[in-house]
C-alpha cells in the first residue's frame, strides 16, 4: 500500500481535484478542511457567511468532494494556532504601517507546519495542498527544489517561498504540472458542483476584503487620525488611521490636488501618511528581511535573478547583490512601483524559486532606520 | 477493511428491527391524521394511545402524563421555558447543575439574558455528582425551577435523583431532570424519583430520531412551548408524528423487556473494556463515578495527546467513539463537565468517549484496546520527536 496522505480540502476545486489525483494514484488519503479562523459568536439569527475558506458552505463542499471520493473527511478547528500566529502578525504589522500577506505566514505557520503536525499524529507521511507548484529532489546536491507551477497565470510558488526542506520532504502539490482549464475539466467530468466555482482572491478571515474594518474592531487604538503630509513634509490632510492604507493607494486620500497624489510612505512611529506623484513610488532597490532559501542556503552573490514584488506582480528582471541567512538586497534592471514594506519579494531563476524574504525597505537610505522583524 | 466498530452509544443508536416493523405501516397505508374524523384517523389515534401507554409503563408514570415532542432538546426546553414562564410573577430564579447538556444550560442562558431569570449552576464533586445540600442551599423563596440531569451523557455519573427532587419538591418547586441519557438503559421510576418533570428520546435506546417526550406529573402547571391546534391534549401543538410515536413506544417495551439482561450484560463489556484500558494505556484516567455510571459508558482522558486525535486515528481503524458529546465535537473550549470535575489540566484535552451498545462483544472491546494502545504508544512518539 502507498503512503496516508493527508490532502488539505478547502472546498475549493484546486483542491479537490488534488485530492482526486491522489486517489487515483493509490495513496491513503485523508481529507481535511481546516478552520483558520471562527469569527466571534454573532447572532445566530444573521444571514451565515457563504464563501471564503471558513465558511459553513466551504466546508460543506469539501465534505461532499471527500464523500464522492470515498475518503475520509475531517474539520479541524486551527483557528488557536491561526490566531497566534497569522492574525496577530496581521495585527502587528498593520500597527508598523506595513502591508503584510496573511497567506505567506498560513503556508508557514499553519498548513505546513501545525497541519503537518496533525498529519504526522494521523500517521501520515505528507500533507498534499492544491497549489500550483512543483517540488522536484535534486539528487545532485540531495535536496528538494521548489518550482513554478506549469501554468504561468496560475504559479503560488510565490506563497511557498517560505518552505524548508524537512516542510518540502513531507509536502505534495498534485496540480503542479496541471492548468487550471484541466483543473476544471476534471472536476466538472467529475460532476462535481464545484468545478465552477471562482477562485479566492480575497484574504480568507477578512469579510468584503474591509480588513481596516477587521483591525479597528480588534484595536481601536489603531485607528488614531492624524496628518497626511507631502513629499516637502508640509501637512497638507487628514488620515483617518493608518491601518486605511497602503502604499501605492490612490483612493480616499481626501485631498484635491492638480496632479493624482499616491500613498508614498506609511510612517507609523508619528502616525504620518506622506503622499506624492506617481514617479515618487518607484524604487529601484528592495531590502527583506528575515528571508528564506529553499535549499537552506543563500545563494553566492551577485546574482542575475527574476523577482516578484507582491503575489499580483509581475516577475522582473533584477539583481540579487546581498544574500544571507537574515536577509536580501535586490537592485531592479527597471525602478519598480509601490514597493511595500511588509509584503514578500520572491527570488526566482528561471522557473526555480531560490527564495525571498519580508520587505523591509525599498530605498538603500531606509534599511538602516527600519527594525529587522 | 476489517469490520467496523460503533462504540457511541451515547450519541445514538441504530432503530431495532422490531421497531422498525412497527413503524413501518404508518409511513404508508396507516398514514391518517390522527385529529381527523375517520377510519384512517381511528387507526392513528390507536397507535398513539398505545405508544402512550408503553412509554407511560417504562417510567412508572400514567399515560395522561406523556407529551410526545420532537425529542430531548424540545422537552429540555419545554420543560425549563414552559415552568419559567408560568412562575415569572412568583420568582425568577432557576437552579441547574454544572454538567447540563447544552439542551439545559443555553436555554437557561436564554432566559437570563432576555427575560431577566437568574440562574444558578451547582458545582458537583470530582466524579460529577451533584450533592442534595449543595442543591438546598441554592434553594430560595423565588426559585421556580431546579433541573438536574439524571445521568451525565459526557462521563455516565448517575445523580441521587431521588434525594435531589426531595429537597426541591419540600420547598414547593417543581424539579426536572434531563433523563436522556438514562431512560431504556437504567431502571426510572417517576415516583420512586419523585420528580415533577422529566425528559427522555427514543434514539437513545434504539428508537428513531426526532423523537421524544416530556413526563409532566400531573398537576405540574406550565406553558406551552408550541402553540396552535389541540394535539396532546393542548399542550404541544402540531400534527403527530405517528410513525416515530409508535417506534418510541416499542423501543420502550423493548427497553423494559430487555433491560436487565441487557444491562448486566453491558456492565461486564464496560468493565472489561475499562480493565483493559488501565493496564494497557500509559497515563490514563477514568472519569466519572467508578460505580454509579451508565453501564455503557467509559471516559477516559489521556495524558498530553489531543483527544481528537485519537478518535480520527480510531475513525481511521474502523473504531467509532467521541471526544464528549456529540453535540461540541470540534469545540476549541475543553468540556465544562471535564472542567466542573476538575480534570488537570495536562490531562482536560485528551477526552475520549465509549459508549457499548447491544451489538457490541468481548472482541470489539480486545480490539479497541488494542487500537487504542498502539495509537497512544504512536502519538507519544511523535509528540517527543
Amino acid at each position: 500500500m502507498k503512503s496516508r496522505v493527508l490532502a488539505a480540502m478547502s472546498g475549493g476545486v484546486d483542491s479537490s481535484v488534488a485530492a482526486a489525483l491522489l486517489v487515483r494514484e493509490g495513496y491513503e488519503v485523508i481529507g481535511v478542511t481546516y478552520k483558520p479562523y471562527v469569527p466571534p459568536q454573532a447572532d445566530p439569527f444573521a444571514p451565515p457567511r457563504f464563501g471564503g475558506c471558513c465558511t459553513v458552505g466551504e466546508v460543506e463542499d469539501a465534505r461532499r468532494v471527500a464523500m464522492r471520493l470515498g475518503i475520509p473527511h475531517y474539520v479541524l478547528n486551527m483557528s488557536a494556532d491561526f490566531e497566534e500566529t497569522v492574525i496577530a502578525d496581521f495585527i502587528r504589522e498593520y500597527a508598523r504601517g506595513r502591508t503584510p500577506n496573511p497567506c505567506v505566514r498560513c503556508n508557514q505557520f499553519i498548513k505546513f507546519a501545525a497541519l503537518r503536525q496533525k498529519a504526522a499524529e494521523l500517521g501520515c507521511d505528507y500533507v498534499a495542498t492544491g497549489h500550483y507548484a512543483r517540488r522536484v529532489f535534486d539528487e545532485s546536491i540531495g535536496k528538494y527544489r521548489l518550482l513554478r507551477g506549469v501554468d504561468d497565470s496560475k504559479d503560488q510558488s510565490y506563497v511557498l517561498y517560505v518552505l524548508t526542506q524537512e516542510q518540502l520532504a513531507h509536502s505534495l502539490f498534485p496540480l503542479g504540472t496541471w492548468r487550471k482549464e484541466e483543473t476544471r475539466q476534471f472536476a466538472a467530468e467529475m460532476g462535481w458542483a464545484v468545478a465552477h466555482k471562482p477562485d479566492s482572491q480575497e484574504i480568507c478571515f477578512i469579510e468584503d476584503n474591509d480588513y481596516a474594518k477587521f483591525i479597528r474592531e480588534r484595536e481601536p487604538a489603531l485607528a488614531q487620525p492624524g496628518d497626511i503630509v507631502d513629499s516637502a513634509g508640509r501637512v497638507i490632510g487628514k488620515h483617518a488611521g493608518i491601518i486605511h492604507y497602503t502604499i501605492g493607494q490612490r483612493r480616499g486620500l481626501g485631498i484635491a490636488s492638480p496632479a493624482p497624489l499616491y500613498v508614498t510612505r506609511i510612517d507609523a512611529a508619528r502616525n504620518v501618511i506622506q503622499v506624492g506623484r506617481r514617479e515618487e513610488l518607484l524604487s529601484s532597490v528592495c531590502h527583506a528581511s528575515p528571508v528564506n532559501w529553499i535549499v537552506g542556503e543563500p545563494p553566492a552573490t551577485p546574482r542575475a535573478v527574476t523577482c516578484k514584488i507582491r503575489y499580483q506582480a509581475r516577475r522582473v528582471n533584477a539583481t540579487l547583490t546581498h544574500a544571507t541567512e537574515e536577509a536580501l538586497r535586490l537592485t531592479f534592471a527597471e525602478p519598480q512601483s509601490a514597493v511595500t514594506p511588509g509584503q514578500s519579494v520572491v527570488v526566482y531563476d528561471g522557473d526555480e524559486v531560490l527564495g525571498g524574504g519580508t520587505i523591509c525597505a525599498c530605498h538603500d537610505e531606509w534599511s538602516e532606520a527600519v527594525p529587522a522583524a | 477493511m476489517t469490520q467496523r466498530i460503533y462504540l457511541d452509544h451515547a450519541a445514538t443508536t441504530p432503530v431495532d428491527p422490531e421497531v422498525m416493523e412497527a413503524m413501518r405501516p404508518y409511513f404508508t397505508e396507516k398514514f391518517g391524521n390522527a385529529s381527523s374524523p375517520h377510519a384512517f384517523s381511528r387507526e392513528a389515534r390507536a397507535a398513539i394511545d398505545e405508544a402512550r401507554q408503553q412509554v407511560a409503563q417504562l417510567i412508572g408514570a400514567q399515560p395522561d402524563e406523556i407529551v410526545f415532542t420532537s425529542g430531548g432538546t424540545e422537552s429540555d426546553n419545554f420543560a425549563l421555558i414552559g415552568t419559567a414562564f408560568r412562575w415569572r410573577d412568583k420568582g425568577k430564579r432557576i437552579v441547574i447543575s454544572a454538567i447540563e447538556h447544552h439542551a439545559i444550560t443555553h436555554t437557561a442562558k436564554f432566559l437570563q439574558r432576555e427575560m431577566g431569570f437568574e440562574v444558578v449552576a451547582v458545582p458537583v464533586d470530582k466524579h460529577g455528582v451533584v450533592s442534595p445540600e449543595d442543591v438546598a442551599k441554592q434553594l430560595t423563596d423565588d426559585t421556580v425551577l431546579v433541573s438536574v440531569m439524571m445521568a451525565n451523557n459526557e462521563i455516565g455519573t448517575i445523580e441521587p435523583i431521588a434525594d435531589i427532587a426531595r429537597v426541591v419538591r419540600a420547598r414547593g418547586i417543581v424539579f426536572h431532570t434531563d433523563a436522556v441519557q438514562a431512560v431504556g438503559q437504567v431502571p426510572v421510576n417517576v415516583n420512586a424519583l419523585g420528580v415533577d418533570l422529566l425528559t427522555l428520546t427514543a434514539h437513545k435506546f434504539y428508537g428513531p430520531k426526532g423523537i421524544g417526550a416530556l413526563f409532566i406529573r400531573r398537576g405540574t402547571r406550565m406553558f406551552s412551548l408550541l402553540h396552535g391546534g389541540e394535539q396532546e391534549r393542548g399542550r404541544r401543538a402540531g400534527t403527530e408524528n405517528v410513525p416515530g410515536i409508535v417506534g418510541l413506544g416499542k423501543a420502550c417495551a423493548i427497553a423494559q423487556r430487555d433491560m436487565a439482561a441487557s444491562s448486566a450484560r453491558l456492565t461486564a463489556l464496560r468493565d472489561r473494556l475499562i480493565r483493559g484500558i488501565m493496564e494497557r494505556i500509559p497515563d490514563v484516567r477514568l472519569n466519572g463515578h467508578p460505580t454509579e455510571r451508565l453501564p455503557n459508558n467509559v471516559h477516559i482522558c489521556v495524558k498530553g495527546v489531543a483527544g481528537e486525535v485519537m478518535q480520527m486515528n480510531l475513525d481511521l481503524a474502523g473504531i467509532a467513539v467521541s471526544i464528549g458529546s456529540a453535540c461540541t465535537s470540534g469545540a476549541l473550549e475543553p468540556s465544562h463537565v471535564l472542567q466542573a470535575i476538575g480534570v488537570p489540566r495536562e490531562w482536560v484535552r485528551g477526552p475520549l468517549r465509549l459508549t457499548l451498545g447491544r451489538d457490541n462483544t468481548e472482541e470489539d472491546v480486545d480490539r479497541t484496546v488494542e487500537e487504542l494502545a498502539r495509537i497512544v504508544t504512536r502519538l507519544q512518539q511523535v509528540r517527543r520527536s
